[in-house]
């Protein structure tokens, strides 16, 4: 047994750190690291960067633009872009729709639609969810109806993250009513520019835009576009869901608890910083515990060839963590947690801050992050996942 | 021992029941939230008309005398409507440091217009470093003859853009974290040397950071002996706003509740699942836990014994902070997506529970504050 990175991972993670030095603009950093909004130009001039070292699509095979990584690279590699207040890169293309592709697609869909990803030149959003099919994905309703070479899709999909920025969506359709619901949904891809798409916003509690309903109205989709064989999309659904599940979580919360302290640091209470005092430094303490073990868990999982049940239990103790760390830094910072100005959240607001600088995000994100243990399956569905799979209840 | 509501008690909560019916739809909340004041004044003059305003101002000042438990009653009902009107602001708080320390000058001259809406209050009490002791106070008054000039930076003040005069705490002696020489002054909101910047809080509210330097501001109460009034008044402000959270949970509580009856997952309605089925019965008790510590702190919120009534103010805040949060974030959790949109009214009362934590100190400073009395 043994816990230490090798000297050629630490070697690789030195040029990695250099890598992002010599790359990632101040103000860009700025953003990330205050916790901004970051705008469609932020996330697709990061990704052109990595793309130009080769790194921005390191899980694919070789031959299409990945790179021959260890696991531990790979842990590395994106533990030190989220602490080093890289964007962060968007799933949906890259890590999301692309291993279905690259797994389950044709040759010409490979060719079509890969190299776009690489290049961040087109973007995809996830049609997955629908109004009335939340956990209980596999009842999805909207329709893909054969006609000639075309499928004529009706139907609404809703949380769709970023699909104002999109160029293409991935949507899992149902083609047949036979047998189990699972039995009769394909996976289609169908270009956002087609006749009959509607999309409309939906603003979350914290005041953001980030989701939206999708509306298709007799949008015809040519059949090249199905991935795979008719009515088996539930197979390429799930294995997409591991993908989705089984992003590494440790940087983003060592990130969370470098600002918790920051600002802890930087609150007084009774004369001496927050952070001193004893009941508040306990819990960044226990914070900090479960973060360790967290990051020891999943070190632990590293390696597996494909994500199984570890993505069930790290996605609900990670996202456990990433709740718990935004409420403690908006329980830091007091009575500034309460107002909210909308446009101290954007890089270049020139007006005096209300309260120290950092207070304004911290409510936002509080509100915001309650999402996690909603989306990609609700956490009780990967307890449902977790004592049926691993302990066969 | 007996917790029923009186026949007045019961008209009252009718009254604000209806009130809210008919004012409060989420829509219509939603418009006085984007007003240019935030609340409606319409509704404020409604409040004076059915006698809200005066419920706890004393009789003979134009009040009706009501009790701790009446206010309680309407502030349990303002919270199922999550009304945004100043009422905590200028009736709990401004009226309560008027009734307890106000000369007898102050109280003819003000407690009648408040209890007829012509008159809002407000009070800043939080500083940069104070977080969330009372006492900890910077901000200097300085004697010029029987007159007093304030100077100093004030944040967070709930209401200040719309009220008629400020309640300002201040320090005329002693140092930083002094219990000794805290004094509370009376402040025009249009006092020379005073400025404000207003802005919208995260819970649909308003407040305002001010700046003083050399404002104007007359004694409200003893000079010197402001901390042992804010104990007092904001004990009171503290068994209010248990009563608005307790409000709040209830309402989270049957929503959730009943969209999980309706809504169907799996090919049943989640209610069925035995994991919701207990969430739900924790929801439930919390609700009742926080009820139950809510009638208790307005019983006892007038307690001579000092330590006894201290103890009862921060016990019931603590409580109403663990059972906030839980309701709060578990009806967002059970409503799934749902439960993230600006949209659905369940965010809305998540958000308004959150920040009620952080009112006059969250769960951690009560808790501190329980074990050092």
């Amino acid at each position: 047994m043994d816990m230490q990175f090798g000297s050629e991972d630490l070697a690789f993670r030195d040029e990695v750190r250099q890598f992002i030095a010599d790359n990632l603009p101040v103000d860009l950093k700025e953003k990330v690291q205050r916790g901004l909004h970051l705008g469609k130009e932020d996330y697709e001039f990061w990704q052109k960067k990595l793309n130009e070292r080769g790194w921005f699509a390191p899980h694919w095979p070789v031959e299409l633009g990945g790179v021959e990584w260890r696991p531990t690279q790979h842990y590395m590699f994106q533990n030190e872009q989220v602490e080093g207040y890289c964007p962060s890169v968007m799933p949906f293309g890259v890590r999301m729709v692309a291993p279905v592709i690259f797994t389950y697609g044709n040759d010409e869909q490979k060719q079509r639609f890969l190299p776009d990803i690489l290049d961040s030149s087109v973007w995809w959003c996830q049609g997955y969810s629908e109004p009335g099919s939340g956990s209980d994905l596999a009842s999805l309703q909207t329709k893909a109806v054969r006609d000639g070479d075309h499928y004529v899709v009706n139907g609404t999909k809703t949380w769709t993250t970023l699909a104002q920025h999109a160029d293409w969506i991935f949507c899992l359709v149902r083609t047949s009513g036979e047998g189990k619901p699972q039995e009769g949904i394909s996976f289609l891809l169908i270009d956002m520019k087609s006749p009959g798409i509607e999309i409309t916003p939906i603003i979350t509690i914290d005041g953001s835009h980030e989701v939206n309903s999708v509306f298709f109205t007799d949008v015809r989709v040519p059949v090249e576009n199905l991935i795979g064989e008719e009515n088996k999309g539930w197979t390429y659904a799930k294995f997409l869901l591991l993908f989705e599940r089984s992003n590494s979580l440790t940087g983003g919360l060592k990130q969370q608890l470098h600002r918790l302290r920051s600002i802890a640091a930087q609150e007084l209470t009774n004369g001496q910083a927050l952070l001193d005092e004893p009941g508040f430094a306990a819990r960044v303490a226990d914070y900090e515990v479960q973060l360790r073990t967290y990051d020891a868990l999943e070190l632990r999982t590293l390696g597996k060839t494909e994500p199984g049940a570890e993505a069930s239990y790290l996605k609900i103790l990670g996202t456990d963590l990433q709740q718990l760390a935004s409420e403690l830094t908006l329980q830091a910072v007091g009575y500034y947690g309460n107002p909210f100005i909308r446009d101290a959240l954007v890089l270049g607001y020139n007006e005096p801050s209300v309260g120290p600088d950092y207070a304004a995000p911290t409510a936002p994100q509080y509100f915001n992050y309650r999402k996690t243990a909603i989306y990609a399956g609700s956490n009780e569905i990967q307890r449902n996942i977790l004592s049926k799979a691993v302990l066969g209840m | 021992m007996d917790f029923s509501l009186s026949e007045e008690q019961q008209l009252l909560k009718d009254s604000v029941q209806r009130f809210v019916r008919e004012e409060y739809e989420l829509e219509a909340r939603r418009k006085l939230v984007a007003s240019d004041t935030g609340y409606s004044e319409e509704n404020w003059a409604k409040m004076a008309e059915l006698g809200w305003l005066a419920l706890s101002l004393p009789e003979e000042y134009g009040g009706i005398g009501g009790s701790p438990v009446d206010t309680m009653v309407l502030m349990e009902e303002f919270g199922r409507g999550l009304v945004v009107e100043p009422y905590m602001s200028s009736i709990v708080i401004g009226g309560g440091f008027l009734m307890a320390a106000g000369s007898a000058a102050q109280k003819t001259e003000l407690l009648p217009k408040l209890a007829a809406g012509e008159l809002k209050l407000a009070f800043a009490y939080a500083e940069r470093q104070s977080r969330f002791d009372l006492n900890d106070v910077e901000c200097k008054a300085e004697a010029n003859g029987d007159s007093y000039s304030l100077s100093g930076h004030k944040g967070v003040v709930f209401h200040a853009a719309t009220a008629d005069k400020i309640i300002v705490s201040a320090r005329t002696s002693g140092g930083s974290r002094d219990t000794d020489g805290i004094t509370l002054f009376l402040v025009d909101n249009n006092a020379s040397g005073l400025s404000r910047r207003d802005y919208p809080t995260v819970d649909g509210l308003r407040a305002s950071e001010l700046e003083m330097d050399g404002v104007a501001g007359t004694p409200l109460g003893a000079v010197g002996g402001g901390a042992a009034l804010m104990d007092q008044v904001v004990g009171q402000a503290i068994a209010a706003i248990c009563a608005e959270a307790v409000g709040c949970m209830d309402v989270l509580q049957e929503t959730t509740n009943e969209y999980l009856k309706t809504r169907v997952q799996f090919g049943v309605p989640l209610s069925k699942f035995q994991v919701l089925q207990h969430r739900m019965v924790d929801m439930f008790m919390e609700c009742e836990q926080a009820r139950s510590m809510c009638y208790m702190v307005n019983l006892k919120v007038d307690e001579e014994d000092q330590v006894e009534r201290e103890k009862a103010i921060s016990a019931a805040k603590v409580q109403i902070g663990n059972s906030g949060r839980y309701v709060g974030q578990q009806s967002v959790q059970l409503h799934g997506g749902m439960g993230m949109t600006d949209e659905l009214h369940v965010g809305h009362y998540f958000k308004r529970l959150t920040m009620i934590d952080t009112m006059f100190g969250n769960k951690d400073h009560h808790l501190k504050r329980y074990a050092d009395l």
